[in-house]
């Protein structure tokens, strides 16, 4: 097996975007004003910046996605970069060698960061173990591991909505943690900026049995779980991740789980509801909160294009540094 | 090691020059824009002296500099506000310190995303020797000589200070 990734360098810098977990609470929120600072580029009549202007960076999209492969695109954009979109429909090739083999082909063409999304868990860990000292990885979901630009653009959401001191909330994930990569990138960065209190809620049959471990308060009844709650984070119920009878019926689920209006007047007044989309309505909630006025679920889809900007010019620009280190030092090619 | 406390009186003469200068050239309602951090001390003062009516803008150039790759990021980045239509406006732009004009390039750049500015004139507190590029300063506080190690910086906001800086 081969060392593990560093994402963060020496300097404390970020080099890859895999995973929240085990990032420092100051790194979180250098992101979260760097985003605050792009947020204004979209209100100048020409959306883009020239920071990463000259930079190649290749959409890997081995699992299909629309929200998160265009606001990634949108945001490479913004930052001048050149884009190139590439779906892979992982089940026709036979992984490992011929993932690797399209990695060095890609690289052949000089590109600068690898945006990834894969249905296996580790993927984009892999593949930043893999490529050339000089490119980026950034992961755009990894099976049911880690979503961290979704979690990030979360906390942004939180923030704009609720302040910077995360001490005073109280916030509750909602439905299927079990099979939820954002629920993992959401508790993780959650508990890195100090929030008071972090419940998730759920069947028994769609909450890990460890998740308790990670800090957070379990509920399977959602009237007890939201109650007082600041904000609510709706996940989606991925039917095409279910293996086994863990549900009744989508019916069922919504009689127990669903996030009606009656259900949300148990919260705190001025509570958030959230959601990652794409949204079941009628599934995981109710199509009422969805378009009412404490939804901020597009508010998310905005934000997550400055987040995203933020991560990409982070990793660029140190890894430009790296680069510039590794020609002085005359050692091209040691990678850690 | 030099110290000057003669801001007061640099935009005293800045003032002077830009009523000038605004009257010569018959700008109707131009509008003032200070460069983060610097500029905007300069601007704040500069705005009110003239009475503008246009409310005061600012820009942070961060994202324009051509040495992004090699400093990298820094966080603390203020969103540019320019709380003013762009298109056909008269603009001032004021920076403490007129050196390579790399920043200046970077802000007329930035300028230019967000409209077409009908003129833009460049009123500097200092113009010291160092230019790399093609850039002048129509409006002068004060002009310096300076070697290339040497450093002049300007502390704020209250009260504003020249420093300089000499390499032996």
């Amino acid at each position: 097996m081969n060392p593990t990734v560093q994402q963060v360098d020496a300097q404390g810098r970020l080099r890859h975007f895999l995973t929240l977990e085990g990032l420092k609470r100051q790194m979180l929120i250098d992101i979260l004003d760097t985003a605050e600072s792009f947020s204004g580029v979209t209100e100048q009549t020409v959306k883009k910046v020239p920071l990463l202007r000259g930079k190649t960076i290749v959409n890997l999209f081995f699992e299909a996605s629309t929200r998160t492969r265009t606001t990634f695109e949108l945001a490479a954009k913004r930052l001048s970069a050149d884009v190139l979109n590439m779906n892979i429909n992982a089940s026709s090739t036979s992984k490992g060698e011929t993932l690797l083999d399209t990695l060095r082909n890609l690289e052949a063409m000089h590109v600068d960061m690898f945006v990834v999304r894969h249905a296996e868990s580790g993927a984009a860990h892999f593949i930043a173990q893999h490529v050339a000292p000089h490119i980026s990885v950034i992961n755009g979901g990894d099976g049911r591991h880690a979503h961290p630009t979704q979690g990030m653009l979360d906390m942004f959401t939180i923030r704009r909505a609720k302040g910077p001191d995360f001490g005073r909330l109280r916030v509750a994930i909602v439905g299927d943690i079990l099979h939820s990569r954002v629920a993992r990138s959401q508790i993780h960065a959650l508990n890195i900026l100090n929030t008071g209190e972090v419940r998730v809620v759920g069947p028994r049959t769609l909450i890990p049995m460890d998740v308790a471990d990670l800090g957070v308060r379990v509920f399977h009844n959602i009237e007890e779980g939201i109650r007082d709650v600041d904000v609510i984070m709706m996940l989606r119920l991925q039917r095409e991740r279910m293996q086994g009878a863990l549900l009744p019926s989508e019916h069922e689920y919504f009689r127990l789980f669903g996030l009606t209006q009656k259900r949300l007047a148990l919260a705190q007044p001025d509570v958030i509801v959230m959601h990652p989309g794409p949204i079941n309505r009628g599934v995981e909630m109710d199509s009422q909160v969805v378009d009412g006025p404490h939804s901020v679920i597009l508010e998310q889809v905005t934000h997550g294009i400055a987040v995203r900007m933020a991560v990409m010019s982070m990793v660029m620009s140190q890894k430009a540094q790296t680069t510039q280190a590794a020609q002085l030092d005359q050692t091209p090619g040691a990678d850690a | 090691m030099e110290q000057a406390n003669e801001v007061g009186t640099l935009i005293d003469a800045m003032a002077e020059q830009l009523r000038t200068q605004i009257a010569a050239r018959k700008l109707v309602d131009p509008a003032m824009v200070g460069i983060h951090t610097g500029g905007v001390w300069i601007a704040e003062r500069l705005h009110r002296k003239l009475g503008l009516n246009v409310p005061l803008g600012s820009l942070d150039i961060s994202f324009y500099r051509d040495d992004f790759t090699r400093i990298g990021m820094n966080p603390q980045v203020r969103p540019s506000d320019l709380p003013f239509d762009i298109d056909n406006r008269h603009i001032i732009l004021v920076d403490d310190v007129l050196h390579t004009g790399r920043t200046i390039r970077a802000a007329l750049n930035e300028l230019f995303d967000y409209g077409r500015p009908a003129s833009i004139l460049l009123a500097v507190l200092v113009e010291r020797s160092g230019r790399e590029l093609p850039i002048e300063a129509d409006v002068i506080g004060r002009k310096m000589e300076l070697g290339s190690g040497d450093h002049v910086k300007l502390t704020g906001p209250d009260p504003l200070t020249l420093e300089l800086q000499k390499t032996a």
